[in-house]
């Protein structure tokens, strides 16, 4: 990400709308002929195509969920499930059409690439249009490809791994998800290999009534390790748009995976998005996640601690103002001995903005001697604004330490006054709460991207005072 | 141009419908210490916030003049800015930001200047030599966790760093045992000048002890009953508010 000041951000940057030119885009709608369709135009090889259909079948016969925000508005007959751009994969930015280049440029990831990533993917509405890594990497084995390209020439990786972490049964909008996928990116680090600086794909969805549904899949191998980041932002439309992603992680024995993620979809977006890792023996997994946009998010990143002594963390937190609804959260399952989860998790929310952390915390009877501890604090920054917690603990073994903490705030009158009587401006003083709230949460970010965050702050805050 | 920096007349002022203040006046000049004495409940605490315009209370008559200009009805954050500090009898406690960018940031606000970072630096490791403090706290978060002589002596510190023309100081002294009032004292001591006022707000008299001041006034129930020197608060000490009632 671009380094920016404090001052000169501005909500240009992710508005950007460049017109909706593709090579291709597919009818609105969700029939088996449009599937069909979407597999002739990305080439699928026939298992693929196969997949995609059953994928569609799960879809039609599974139920919308019965909690969480009312997404009863999103109708499938709106969207467009694959749109194409009008340029094909390139590693080299000068191939990049000008106004999709500008766009990323815009974005502060050319310059990231420079200074401080391993690699970059950069996605554009259905297809990956950037792919790149440093030699050494390649050298070393390392594989970081965008996703069509590893179903081409790994197949055997890819058979054995996709949609295995997150089955198609697992809810609606992944069954979705495997019938229209497209895009995303491919990691997979050999045994013992320790990549020490990031890798960052970049989800851009430029197409009005469109979708995005790239999958990522990362293997990060024995005793090897990875921070992989990513980011993805949209200009806003009056209608819909969907982004039903999906990230299969898998951690083997005694391997790291860091997986930071900045959503800064635009306020049109449905965002459901599905998340999970399987974390081996003595393996960790940290997630730190920071959610910004998005009109609707329903999210919760799920570690399935299968290895004993495996690890994970998470870090997250989602800013919502008016008529953002931001159901996210956290789930893990302790499936082994030893296993330990720490959860912090902060939301907050604004001009009636709705943030829920929404969590599970299972402790299986086979993970003896575990240990879970969540913590999860909300700041409210007006009287109009929501906020809620809905943890379910379902702990099966007496030999473990668990705890839950939950804590609701809004800001108090004598602490902005405090603040002002030291020449902060009531806008300033709210500023330095709410980003002193998000500061644990900031560090665990990649330097740039807590900038960003602190940026984000700043825009959501703008105007926030009445 | 005289030497008044502050003029408090008449001034009445409400906190939730009742009456706290009924008619204070006062006057600071350049180069004085004023303390106001008084009971608990007495309006020392609305008095100070009054004058920083604090929203949660609501002036019905009167008016403040600082350096000749009417700052009755400034924001709070612009009256900080020309000069006004209070240095809180509750600070409040700040989450994720440290001592140090706090002092840098708020320095910025007051003085609408960058802050020169080796010397904003060098001047906090000064003064907090002087006041004893903990150079860990500097990078802890403000207030949190903070004893409650700790937080006294770094509002202190952001008197010093951010230099006010008058530094307001409700019961600074309170709480605190006899170094700690000295060092409390110490920090005023190297606050003042000529060109500067502070008003020491308190109900007891330990810090007066250690420190010299020009004027001592009493409120009780809202007004100023009587305007002393140090003798006055000698008196006090001796017998108390209860003539006063
Ligand atoms: N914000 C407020 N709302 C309602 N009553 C208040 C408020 N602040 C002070 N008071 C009342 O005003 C009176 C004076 O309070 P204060 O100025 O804090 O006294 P002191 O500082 O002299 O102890 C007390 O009776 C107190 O309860
Ligand atoms: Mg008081």
């Amino acid at each position: 990400m671009k380094k920016t000041n404090l001052d000169e951000i501005n909500r240009n940057i992710y508005d950007i709308k460049n017109k909706d030119e593709y090579d291709f885009k597919i009818k609105k709608g969700l029939t088996p002929e449009i599937i069909e369709e979407i597999s002739k135009q990305k080439n699928d090889p026939e298992w693929m195509k196969e997949f995609r259909l059953k994928a569609l079948d799960v879809y039609n016969k599974l139920e919308l969920p019965t909690w969480g925000p009312d997404i009863s508005e999103l109708n499938m007959d709106e969207i467009a499930t694959y749109v194409r751009p009008k340029t094909g994969l390139s590693n080299s930015w000068e191939d990049v059409p000008e106004d999709i280049k500008n766009t990323f440029d815009k974005l502060g990831i050319p310059e990231a690439e420079k200074t401080s990533l391993a690699g970059v993917g950069a996605q554009y509405d259905s297809e990956v249009v950037y792919h790149s890594m440093k030699e050494d990497l390649i050298k070393q084995g390392v594989i970081y490809t965008d996703m069509e390209t590893a179903v081409r020439e790994y197949p055997e990786l890819v058979k054995e791994h996709f949609m295995k972490c997150v089955p198609v049964h697992d809810h609606k909008f992944v069954a979705l998800h495997g019938a229209v996928w497209s895009g995303g990116s491919f990691v997979y680090v050999p045994k013992g290999i320790k990549v020490d600086i990031p890798l960052q794909s970049y989800f851009r969805l430029n197409s009005p009534e469109s979708g995005q549904f790239e999958h990522t899949l990362i293997i990060v191998d024995e005793g090897a390790s990875l921070h992989f980041i990513e980011g993805c932002s949209a200009p806003k439309y009056n209608k819909v748009n969907l982004h039903a992603g999906c990230v299969e992680l898998y951690v083997k024995d005694n391997a790291y995976l860091r997986y930071s993620t900045i959503e800064n979809w635009s306020k049109n977006m449905l965002n459901l998005n599905t998340k999970k890792a399987i974390v081996g023996k003595n393996a960790k997994m940290d997630w730190v996640s920071g959610s910004f946009g998005s009109k609707i998010s329903m999210l919760y990143p799920m570690s399935i601690l299968n290895g004993e002594g495996a690890k994970t963390e998470y870090t997250g937190i989602s800013f919502a103002g008016g008529g953002q609804n931001l159901d996210n959260g956290f789930k893990v399952v302790h499936n082994a001995k030893n296993t330990s989860s720490v959860v912090n998790a902060k939301s907050i929310s604004k001009n009636g903005g709705k943030c829920t952390y929404r969590s599970l915390v299972r402790i299986n009877e086979n993970a003896k001697n575990s240990k879970s501890s969540v913590s999860c604090e909300s700041l409210m920054l007006d009287d109009i604004s929501i906020s809620d917690t809905i943890p379910t603990n379902d702990i099966r073994t007496d030999e473990v330490e668990f705890s839950h903490e939950a804590k609701i705030g809004k800001i108090s009158d004598k602490t902005i006054f405090y603040l002002m009587s030291r020449g902060l401006s009531e806008e300033d003083a709210k500023a330095m709460i709410v980003r002193g709230f998000a500061n644990p949460i900031a560090k665990e970010l990649p330097v740039e991207y807590a900038v960003e965050m602190n940026n984000l702050i700043n825009l959501e805050l703008e105007g926030a005072i009445g | 141009m005289s030497n008044n920096l502050l003029e408090i007349k008449n001034l009445h002022v409400n906190a939730e419908e009742k009456e706290i203040l009924k008619g204070i006046n006062l006057n600071i000049n350049n180069g004085e210490i004023h303390v106001i004495m008084g009971p608990n409940g007495s309006g020392k605490t609305t008095t100070a916030n009054a004058i920083l315009n604090n929203p949660a209370y609501t002036k019905t008559n009167g008016n403040i003049i600082f350096n000749g200009e009417d700052i009755s009805n400034l924001k709070t954050d612009e009256i900080a800015r020309k000069g006004v500090f209070m240095s809180f009898q509750l600070p409040e406690e700040i989450p994720g930001v440290s001592v140090t960018n706090f002092l840098k940031y708020a320095k910025n606000k007051i003085t609408g200047e960058p802050v020169k970072i080796f010397q904003f630096k060098d001047e906090l490791k000064k003064y907090m030599e002087e006041l004893n403090m903990n150079p860990k706290n500097m990078e802890r978060s403000l207030n949190v966790g903070f004893s409650g002589g700790e937080k006294k002596k770094n509002e202190i510190l952001q008197m010093l760093v951010l230099n006010p023309k008058l530094a307001i100081l409700d019961e600074t002294d309170s709480g605190l045992d006899v170094d700690a009032i000295k060092i409390v004292s110490k920090g005023i001591e190297m606050f003042k000048n000529e060109n500067n006022a502070v008003l020491i707000i308190t109900h007891n008299t330990k810090i007066l002890h250690s420190l010299k001041v020009d004027y001592v006034h009493v409120l009780v129930n809202g007004k100023i009953v009587k305007t002393g020197t140090q003798e006055l608060a000698k008196e006090i000490e001796e017998n108390g508010y209860a003539q006063y009632k």
